[in-house]
C-alpha cells in the first residue's frame, strides 16, 4: 500500500547553531482512498448500467374478418397445426387433425424447428407450377430475398399457431419467432378448438404436467 | 565469516497506473450509461432473432408482468409536445368514461403517463403525488372481453396523438400466460390498429436455419 513519506527533518547536516533547514515534505500522496472511491463508482456504474438496447419484434395481425369470403383459404397438404399448452408443452399435427387424433403428436421447443423445416420442404418439393408464380418469385427477387426461387412454392405453406389458456407469453413469441428463423411467410395465430384442447389436456394428464 | 545481507524492498507500490487504467473504465462507464427509467413493474422479456433496435418514437407502450397486471404508457418523442398530448389523454379518458377528474388531477397525470388502475381507482391514484403514487400497487388496466377497459386508452391516446403515426409496443413478461396477451391484441384491434411491436432481448440466429442463409446473404430486413 502507498503511504506518506514523511522522511526530511533533522537528518541532514545543521548549518550551524540556530539555522534551521527548512523541512523536506515528500511529494506523495496516499492514493488508497481514491482507488476505493474509483472502484466504488465504478462498480455503481456497471449495476444500474443498462448495456444491449432491446430488440423489436413486429408482428401483423389480421382483422377479424366477419364474410367468409375474405377468409383465408388453406391448402390441407400444406398445414401444419402447432398448439401450445401449459409447462412449455408443444404439439402439432400436419393437414387436417384425424377424429381419433392419431396424427396428434408431441414435441419439444427444440424440435419443433426441424418438424418445420422438414414440412416445408415437403410442401416446396411437392408444388406444381401455377400461373401467377412468376410475378410472386419476381417480388421475392426484388425485395433481395436469395431463396427467390423457391418463393411462389412454399406459397401454400402455412403454420397456424393455437396456444391454449395455460401457455405464456414466452411460448407465444418463442413460436413467433421460430416463423422468423424459419422463414415462413404465412402464419396464423388463433385460438384453439374444443377438441385439440381436449387432447392438449389428455397428454398433459397422461405425463403429469401440473 | 560475512553475513549475507538481503537488501530490504519497501513494500509500497506505484498506483498511479491502476488508479489511471480504475478512472479509465469508471469514466467509460460514465459516458456509456443510460439510465433505467424507473419501472413499475419488472418484466424480463423473451428473447428473439429480430434485429431491429428499439428506438424512441411516438409511442403508446403497454406492459404486463408475470402477474398479469397490464400498464399503460403514453411515449410522446419530441418532448416539447408533450405535456399538451398527454393532457389530451387524459381528458379525452375522463371525457369518455365519466372519471369526474379535477384539472389538478389532470395535470398531474402528465407528468408521468404511466397507469396501471382500472377506471374506478384512477380519481384517487392520480390526487397522489408522483412520489406516493410509485409506492401504491396498482392492479392493473382490465382487459376481459367484457371490461376491456385498455381499449378505452389506446383510443383516447389515437385521438391525443391526432393521426401522427403511432407505434405500439407490447412489452410482456416471459410467464404472463397467454390470455393477457390476448386482451392486449384484442384491445388493440378494437381501435383497428393491427401492426405491433413486441419488444424483446436480441439473440442470435441459429446457423443453418433459412433466417442465417439469408442475413448471411446480405439481404436487408426481414
Amino acid at each position: 500500500m502507498a503511504d506518506i513519506d514523511v522522511a526530511g527533518g533533522d537528518s541532514g547536516h545543521k548549518k550551524g547553531p540556530g539555522v534551521k533547514k527548512a523541512k523536506k515534505l515528500s511529494t506523495r500522496v496516499d492514493m488508497t482512498p481514491m482507488v476505493d472511491l474509483g472502484f466504488l463508482l465504478i462498480t455503481f456504474f456497471i449495476f444500474t448500467t443498462t448495456m444491449s438496447t432491446p430488440s423489436t419484434m413486429k408482428l401483423f395481425m389480421p382483422k377479424d374478418d366477419k364474410n367468409e369470403e375474405d377468409k383465408t383459404e388453406v391448402k390441407e397438404s400444406g398445414a401444419l397445426t402447432i398448439m401450445l399448452g401449459k409447462g412449455d408443452g408443444i404439439y402439432f399435427y400436419e393437414g387436417q387433425l384425424e377424429p381419433n387424433g392419431s396424427n396428434f403428436q408431441s414435441t419439444t421447443y427444440k424440435q419443433i424447428r426441424d418438424e418445420i423445416i422438414k414440412k416445408k420442404k415437403q410442401v416446396i418439393s411437392a408444388h406444381y407450377h401455377t400461373p401467377g408464380c412468376e410475378s410472386l418469385q419476381k417480388g421475392a427477387q426484388e425485395r433481395g430475398n436469395p431463396d427467390w426461387k423457391n418463393a411462389c412454392k412454399d406459397k401454400d405453406f402455412v403454420v397456424v399457431i393455437k396456444p391454449n389458456k395455460e401457455s405464456t407469453y414466452k411460448n407465444a413469441v418463442d413460436i413467433l419467432d421460430e416463423m422468423t428463423i424459419n422463414q415462413v411467410q404465412r402464419f396464423a395465430l388463433i385460438d384453439i378448438t374444443e377438441d385439440e384442447n381436449k387432447l392438449v389436456k389428455a397428454t398433459e394428464a397422461s405425463r403429469g404436467i401440473k | 565469516m560475512p553475513s549475507v545481507k538481503i537488501p530490504r524492498k519497501s513494500t509500497a507500490t506505484d498506483m498511479t497506473p491502476f488508479v489511471d487504467v480504475a478512472f479509465l473504465i469508471l469514466s467509460f462507464f460514465m459516458l456509456a450509461t443510460k439510465f433505467k427509467p424507473p419501472q413499475p413493474l419488472s418484466i424480463t422479456t423473451p428473447y428473439s432473432v429480430s434485429s431491429e433496435k428499439l428506438k424512441e418514437q411516438d409511442a403508446v407502450q403497454i406492459e404486463f408482468d408475470s402477474a398479469g397486471r397490464i400498464f399503460f404508457t403514453m411515449n410522446v418523442k419530441n418532448q416539447a409536445q408533450d405535456n399538451g398530448l398527454k393532457l389530451e389523454l387524459i381528458k379525452q379518458v375522463n371525457a369518455n368514461r365519466n372519471l369526474g377528474l379535477s384539472n389538478s388531477e389532470m395535470v398531474n397525470f402528465q407528468n408521468y403517463t404511466t397507469v396501471g388502475s382500472p377506471f374506478n381507482q384512477i380519481k384517487s391514484l392520480l390526487a397522489l403525488p408522483r412520489t406516493e403514487r410509485d409506492k401504491v400497487k396498482q392492479p392493473g388496466i382490465p382487459v376481459d372481453s367484457t371490461n376491456n377497459e385498455l381499449a378505452t386508452w389506446i383510443g383516447a391516446a389515437k385521438v391525443a396523438f391526432q393521426g401522427k403515426q403511432v407505434f405500439y409496443m407490447i412489452k410482456g413478461d416471459n410467464h404472463a400466460s397467454y390470455p393477457i396477451f390476448k386482451g392486449v391484441i384484442e384491445a388493440l384491434k378494437k381501435n383497428d390498429e393491427y401492426k405491433y411491436k413486441l419488444i424483446t432481448d436480441p439473440k442470435a440466429v441459429p446457423p443453418g436455419t433459412d433466417l442465417y442463409t439469408r442475413r448471411a446473404s446480405g439481404a436487408a430486413g426481414d
